[in-house]
């Protein structure tokens, strides 16, 4: 296999707050190959977006970070942001600077990067543009973000992250902010220019329906931890871990007989008071006393590994 | 953005109305008689009095003097000095250079303080950069203007000898000579300022610091001055402008103790001397001016908020 874009070695986030440490991420390890799609799936809270951030070294400097981050098997910390790698974030409204235009702001990160002179650069920003399919690239780069559809402003901030090519691309939650149907263009764009550009994209998402038929590989993770592994086609085939199963909504099938289980049952566990063992168990349907201490994140089957004592569900739900 | 002018520029007549009647009222609050004071020697006969009276209106109904002076001043005719006999609108062409020379200075002083400052205060909130600077602003705020002027005097040209301790030269004469003469009387005025800005700067940067934005350029590779300068601070001089703009309405009205202290010829000497020689055209001339260049400055804010918001611009 050749080195991966990028490896998280147990990966650990600390934030010291006045309650005490809240371990935002805990031991989180994953590869990504070069122009695959990793999707990061978990509830708000689990700490993918913290994850993201640590790769890009955006963490506040309270952050205590534990744990490698390889970049094409060197320190993460070495490579450029921008250049390297870059991120698109959830919220276009407000990741876009309002006091510059969409092409300015485009523009920029291929002048700091590339050396382009102001001219070239913008001009290479309205191909951008016009690549991220906003119709009429070269009107709109003049225009100021305010003057943006939400969806618009979405293509701006992929164009500008993929300006320079980066061989990784973090993408939080790129979809939430906007519309049903936007969501849907901008996943296709998204899987569009990874293939052109060959960028490998990290997807962090909370709707596993959005990346079912596009990611490679699925890590799904519960309160810092990940629970599960595996390529998507063979998570969304056969959930080890109770949780994924739960995200899934796939419980009633599962368990069998009447009852639906739409919805998991209780809430995400207090980050300053995590329960010992495994963190899911307190609301885990096959729960059992081992479930005290922490499951490893262990090989189901080749490829797929799941956090539970109880993988291989197979057996359990058969009994 | 026409329309938006024009009917902004509407707003300033009634509230310009409204002041000339408040200048006006409180003019007649005044202690003390005018024709008395012009009567002089003579104030003892009836007859010089009344007949003084009746030169200046006085005699006449409050309401009457009233709209004879605001008729005449929207002709540009502000009356005559009763003391210097003078136009008073020659007068106040006379000191209004001074005195916007000054401010300007003092102004542009209080910028390049305060803006640089906040910003420094803002990046580091918390630590001892951050404690520094907002020890400085708060014994700038605290320092009175007459206070920081004499001892300035006192070190800089007693002490020092590098600078006049008072008088003024007007700018197209000498202008390094004027420079010399201003810059003192500039600094005390921009200091109070100075720290009004600062704090201002701070707020609105650290507002800006922690917007999505910021972290978007942080992703994008831009260097953290790039981050700060641009980004950041591009963002958070919209409302310190604003502000700063109406600071230097308040800072004209701040002149009139400076420029005492130092005895620069500007407005805020005519205002004083006019206030104790009972000289009321002087008096409300120049407080109507100084009304008007306030009351123009909000707009000049307003027009200046809508330039580097490009939200406004387009709405």
């Amino acid at each position: 296999m050749s080195t991966p874009v990028l490896e998280l070695d147990s990966l650990s986030v600390g934030f010291a707050t006045d309650r005490g440490l809240v371990r935002a991420v805990e031991a989180v390890s994953f590869r990504v190959a070069p122009g695959e799609m990793l999707a990061v799936v978990g509830e708000s809270g689990c700490g993918k977006s913290v994850t993201a951030l640590a790769v890009m070294g955006l963490l506040p400097g309270s952050a205590q970070v534990g744990g490698r981050i390889l970049f094409d098997g060197r320190d993460a910390r070495e490579a450029q942001r921008g250049r390297d790698l870059a991120m698109v974030f959830q919220e276009p409204m407000t990741s876009l600077n309002p006091a510059f235009t969409a092409g300015e702001q485009v523009a920029e990160a291929l002048r700091k990067h590339r050396g382009l002179a102001p001219r070239a650069a913008f001009d290479a920003a309205v191909e951008m543009l016009s690549r991220a399919h906003i119709p009429d690239a070269a009107r709109r780069a003049r225009q100021y973000p305010h003057q943006l559809s939400g969806g618009m402003r979405q293509r701006v901030m992929i164009a500008m992250a993929l300006a320079c090519r980066p061989r990784l691309l973090l993408c939080d939650e790129p979809t939430t902010a906007l519309d049903v149907t936007v969501q849907a263009q901008i996943m296709a764009l998204l899987d569009e220019l990874r293939r052109e550009t060959g960028t490998a994209v990290v997807l962090i998402t909370h709707d596993l329906g959005v990346v079912a038929d596009r990611a490679d590989q699925v890590a799904v993770m519960y309160a810092g931890r990940v629970v599960e592994a595996a390529p998507a086609a063979q998570l969304f085939a056969t959930p080890q871990h109770p949780y994924t199963v739960g995200l899934l909504g796939a419980a009633p099938r599962l368990v069998g007989g009447g009852g639906r289980l739409a919805s998991i049952e209780g809430t995400v566990p207090d980050p300053l008071n995590l329960p010992p063992g495994c963190r899911f168990a307190p609301r885990c349907p096959f729960a059992v006393a081992r479930c005290n201490e922490a499951p490893p994140l262990a090989e189901v089957s080749p490829g797929h590994s799941a956090a539970c004592w109880r993988a291989p569900l197979d057996q359990v739900l058969a009994a | 953005m026409a329309v938006w002018l024009l009917r902004r520029i509407g707003q300033i007549i009634p509230t310009l109305l409204i002041l000339s009647v408040l200048i006006f009222a409180l003019q007649q609050l005044m202690p003390g008689d005018p024709a008395l004071i012009l009567a002089g020697e003579e104030r003892g006969d009836p007859q010089v009095l009344a007949q003084i009276r009746a030169e200046l209106f006085l005699d006449r109904p409050l309401p009457e003097q009233y709209v004879r002076w605001l008729w005449r001043a929207l002709q540009g005719d502000l009356g005559f000095s009763w003391r210097i006999r003078e136009p008073v609108a020659v007068l106040i062409l006379q000191k209004l250079p001074v005195t916007l020379q000054l401010g300007g200075m003092a102004f542009v002083i209080a910028c390049c303080i305060g803006v640089p400052l906040g910003v420094l205060s803002a990046v580091y909130k918390g630590r001892w950069p951050d404690v520094l600077v907002n020890a400085v602003a708060l014994a700038g705020i605290s320092t009175p203007n007459f206070w920081l002027g004499i001892m300035l005097i006192l070190l800089v040209s007693v002490n020092l000898g590098w600078l006049p301790p008072s008088g003024y030269v007007p700018l197209f004469e000498d202008p390094w000579q004027s420079l010399k003469t201003t810059i003192m009387p500039a600094f005390v005025l921009g200091n109070a300022i100075s720290a009004v800005l600062m704090r201002h700067t701070r707020a609105a940067m650290l507002n800006a610091l922690s917007q999505d934005y910021v972290r978007t350029a942080r992703a994008k590779g831009l260097g953290e001055r790039v981050v700060v300068l641009k980004h950041a601070l591009r963002n958070a001089l919209v409302p310190v402008v604003t502000l700063g703009a109406i600071e230097l309405g308040r800072l004209l009205a701040g002149a009139v103790l400076t420029e005492q202290i130092f005895t620069i010829p500007g407005f805020g000497k005519l205002i004083v001397d006019a206030v104790f020689n009972r000289d009321y055209p002087v008096v409300q001339g120049v407080v109507m001016v100084v009304a008007v260049i306030t009351v123009l400055l909000a707009l000049l804010a307003d027009v200046i908020y809508l330039l580097v918001n490009p939200r406004l611009r387009h709405a």
